[in-house]
C-alpha cells in the first residue's frame, strides 16, 4: 500500500526522488481522511517551495486543507490534469494523481522524512490517538 | 425538483416528529418569465425627462438586462413564499447545529427593533437627533463590558470573523506602537476555522498548537513556543470540543510575560455568560457573536454582529467612531482618535441587531446566568442520553455542546453525515458534521437553553432510533433523507462541477 521507494511527511505527503527531481503527492491515508476531493490548487512551475511550508491547498466536501512541501526547491512541473479530474486523488493517490514535481535544492532534507514502515506505524498510532 | 413519490415503508413507523406538510413544487423564477409582463405600471412622466446617458455617463447605461425575469407581482410573491415553506428554522423545531448557538430569537427583540423611532432612524442623523440610539449603543456596551469583564468596545464588526480581524488589527497596532508588530499568531488545533484566516489577513503567519490528550491547550508546550515573534494566541473558550480551557489565567501569564497578547474567540460565550468573565482571566481582546449568545437572528443572512471588547491598553486603537459621553451628559461620536485602526465598517454596525441584543440582555438581566446554566444542562442531558449509543471521544466535562464520533456506526458503514441526513427525517435540523476536524467523524450537538426537556427527549429518542437503524438497517440511514422534497443531494458533483448560471 505504501511504496518502499517513497518518503513520507507527518502531514501525509509522499515524495519519490529520481535524480534531482522529487515527485510529490498525498498518501492514501490522507485521501481517506479527506473524503471526496473536489478541488486542488497548485503553484505555478518555477515557484520556490520550502520544506514544511504550504505550497497549495486541497479541498474535499469536508474541508479545505493545506499541502505541505516535504522538501525545499523549485516547482518543475505540476499535474495539470487534476484541475479537471480532482477525483483522481481518491482513485490513485500514489500514482496518476501526483501533485507537483520539485527540483530539490537540498537532498539531505530527505533524511528527515519517514520511510514506508515508519509511516505505517505513524498512521496506526494516529488512528488510536484521541483526539485523532 | 419533483417530490419523491413515496418513502420506504420501513421508515413510516419510526418517524415521530416529522410529517410532510403541503408544500408546492416550485421552479426557478426565470422559468416563469414571459415577455412584457410587469409587476406594476408607472403613471406618465410629469417632469422633464433626463437622458440617463448624460446624467451618469453613456457607458453606465443599458437598455435591458439580459435574461432578467419578467414576472407579475403575485408571481414574485408566490415564488418566494413557496420557497420559504421549504425552509427549516428555529421557529419550526430544534436546531442543534454545534458551534453555532442557534437559539430562539425572542419576539420581544423584534418588537423593540420595530419601534418607530428605531426602525426609521437614519445613520446620518446628526448626533443631537440620535441621542436615543446612541444611548442604546452606550447601554449595550456597558452591559457587555460587565458580562465580559472588559474595558471598552466597538460595535462596528458585522460578524464574528470580522471581529477577529478587528481585534487582531488592534493588537497589531498596539505591538507596532511598542516598536515591533511581531510575526506569528498561535492557534490551537481545536479553534474555529476562521481564526487562521483572520490572522493571515492581519498580516501574521499562523502556528498551530496541538491539543493535549484531554483536548485542551498544552500549557507546557505553549510555554516552549511563545517567543518574541509571537504576537498573540487566539483561544476559543470553551473550545470546539465543548471543553473549558480552565488554565486561561496561566495561558495569559505565559503570553504576557513575553509581551504577547491573548485574544479570545467568544463565539462560545453561551457557555460562560453570567458565570465566567474572560477579562478577569487575562484576556486582552475578544469578540462576541450577538447572533449566537445574544439571541439576534442567525442563519439566512442574520445580519450578524461581532462586537469586539478590549482592555484599557488597547482602547485607543478602537475603530472610529466611538460612542462617548460629554461632560453635560450628551452622547456623541468621537472621531478624534489618532491611534485608531480606522473604520472597519460604515456607520455603527448593524444597529437593528444591536437594539435586539440590548432587548435580550435587559429582558434577562442577571437571569443570563440561568440561561447559560440551562444551555449547559441541556448539552449534558443529551450527552447522558446518548453516551451509551454513540462513541464519546473526549470524556472531559461537557459545557454547552457535546461532541460524539461515528466510530461505532462506522463499523456498519454509517457515517456522521448519514446520521445527520437521517435526523432530517425525524424532523430535526442536523447537528454539525465532521467538525471539529481533530475528531474523526465528529457529531457536534448544541441544543442551547431554548429547548425544553421534552424536546431534548424527542431528540435523544430520534438519535437512539437512528443508532438502532444503523445496526439493523444501515442502508436506510445511508440513503436518508427519505421524507424530504428531494432526496440526498450529490454534494461531490455539485462541488466538482458547479453550475452557476441558469440556462434555458
Amino acid at each position: 500500500m505504501y511504496p518502499a521507494d517513497f518518503r513520507y511527511t507527518k502531514d501525509h505527503e509522499w515524495i519519490r526522488l529520481e535524480g534531482a527531481v522529487g515527485t510529490v503527492g498525498i498518501t492514501d491515508y490522507a485521501q481517506q481522511q479527506l473524503g471526496d476531493v473536489v478541488f486542488v490548487e497548485l503553484p505555478k512551475p518555477g515557484a520556490r517551495v520550502k520544506a514544511g511550508e504550504s505550497f497549495g491547498t486541497i479541498e474535499s466536501v469536508k474541508a479545505v486543507s493545506e499541502l505541505f512541501s516535504p522538501v525545499s526547491g523549485e516547482v518543475a512541473e505540476v499535474n495539470a490534469s487534476l484541475a479537471d479530474s480532482p477525483e483522481a486523488v481518491n482513485r490513485d493517490p500514489h500514482g496518476a494523481a501526483w501533485l507537483v514535481k520539485i527540483r530539490v535544492s537540498d537532498a539531505k532534507e530527505m533524511t528527515a522524512l519517514m520511510d514506508s514502515a515508519a509511516y505505517q506505524v505513524y498512521i496506526a498510532e494516529k488512528a488510536k490517538e484521541t483526539p485523532a | 425538483m419533483s417530490p419523491r413519490a413515496s418513502k420506504p415503508a420501513a421508515t413510516a413507523g419510526a418517524l415521530r416528529n416529522s410529517r410532510r406538510h403541503v408544500s408546492l413544487d416550485e421552479g426557478l423564477i426565470f422559468e416563469k418569465s414571459a415577455e412584457g409582463k410587469r409587476g406594476m405600471e408607472l403613471p406618465p412622466l410629469d417632469v422633464p425627462p433626463v437622458d440617463p446617458a448624460e446624467a451618469i455617463g453613456g457607458s453606465r447605461v443599458r437598455d435591458a438586462i439580459s435574461g432578467f425575469p419578467e414576472v407579475s407581482e403575485v408571481e414574485v410573491v408566490r415564488h418566494f413564499t413557496r420557497l420559504s415553506t421549504w425552509n427549516y428554522a428555529v421557529d419550526l423545531g430544534m436546531y442543534p447545529l454545534g458551534s453555532c448557538t442557534m437559539k430562539y430569537n425572542p419576539r420581544v427583540n423584534e418588537h423593540i427593533a420595530r419601534l418607530e423611532g428605531l426602525a426609521s432612524e437614519h445613520p446620518q442623523h446628526p448626533t443631537g437627533m440620535a441621542q436615543g440610539c446612541l444611548r442604546i449603543l452606550w447601554d449595550l456596551e456597558t452591559c457587555l463590558r460587565e458580562i465580559t469583564g472588559m474595558d471598552a468596545a466597538t460595535f462596528a464588526p458585522a460578524a464574528g470573523a470580522h471581529g477577529e480581524l478587528t481585534g487582531l488589527l488592534m493588537i497589531r497596532a498596539h505591538l507596532e506602537q511598542q516598536g515591533n508588530p511581531r510575526k506569528t499568531v498561535l492557534i490551537p488545533d481545536s479553534a474555529h476555522g476562521t481564526n487562521p484566516a483572520s490572522a493571515v489577513i492581519a498580516g501574521y503567519g499562523v502556528q498551530h498548537i496541538p491539543s493535549d490528550s484531554r483536548g485542551l491547550v498544552d500549557t507546557a508546550r505553549l510555554a516552549g513556543v511563545v517567543n518574541s515573534d509571537v504576537a498573540a494566541l487566539m483561544l476559543t473558550n470553551p473550545n470546539t470540543l465543548g471543553l473549558f480551557e480552565g488554565e486561561m489565567k496561566h495561558i495569559a501569564a505565559i503570553l504576557h510575560e513575553r509581551g504577547a497578547q491573548l485574544y479570545m474567540d467568544g463565539a462560545n460565550m453561551n457557555a460562560l455568560a453570567g458565570i465566567v468573565r474572560p477579562g478577569d482571566s487575562g484576556v486582552d481582546a475578544l469578540h462576541l457573536n450577538l447572533h449566537k449568545t445574544f439571541s439576534t437572528p442567525h442563519g439566512g443572512g442574520g445580519p450578524g454582529a461581532g462586537p469586539v471588547l478590549v482592555k484599557q491598553h488597547l482602547a485607543r486603537y478602537l475603530p472610529v467612531p466611538v460612542v462617548a459621553i460629554t461632560p453635560d451628559g450628551h452622547f456623541t461620536l468621537d472621531r478624534d482618535r489618532p491611534l485608531s485602526i480606522g473604520r472597519v465598517r460604515a456607520f455603527q454596525g448593524n444597529f437593528g441587531v444591536l437594539a435586539r441584543a440590548l432587548a435580550y440582555v435587559l429582558a434577562y438581566g442577571p437571569g443570563i446566568r440561568q440561561a447559560t446554566e440551562d444551555a449547559l444542562l441541556n448539552a449534558n442531558y443529551i450527552r447522558k442520553g446518548l453516551e451509551d449509543f454513540f462513541d464519546l471521544p473526549l470524556s472531559g466535562p461537557t459545557m454547552h455542546e457535546v461532541v460524539f464520533s461515528d466510530a461505532r456506526q462506522k463499523k456498519n458503514g454509517v457515517t456522521t453525515m448519514d446520521i445527520a441526513k437521517r435526523l432530517i427525517d425525524y424532523g430535526f435540523h442536523p447537528y454539525t458534521t465532521a467538525f471539529p476536524l481533530i475528531v474523526s467523524g465528529a457529531m457536534m450537538i448544541e441544543p442551547t437553553e431554548s429547548e425544553s426537556r421534552e424536546e431534548c427527549d424527542r431528540f435523544i429518542e430520534a438519535m437512539r432510533s437512528i443508532a438502532s437503524e444503523a445496526e439493523t438497517n444501515p442502508e436506510l440511514v445511508k440513503t436518508a433523507p427519505h421524507s424530504t422534497r428531494v432526496g440526498r443531494l450529490d454534494e461531490v458533483t455539485a462541488a466538482r462541477k458547479p453550475i452557476f448560471h441558469w440556462k434555458p
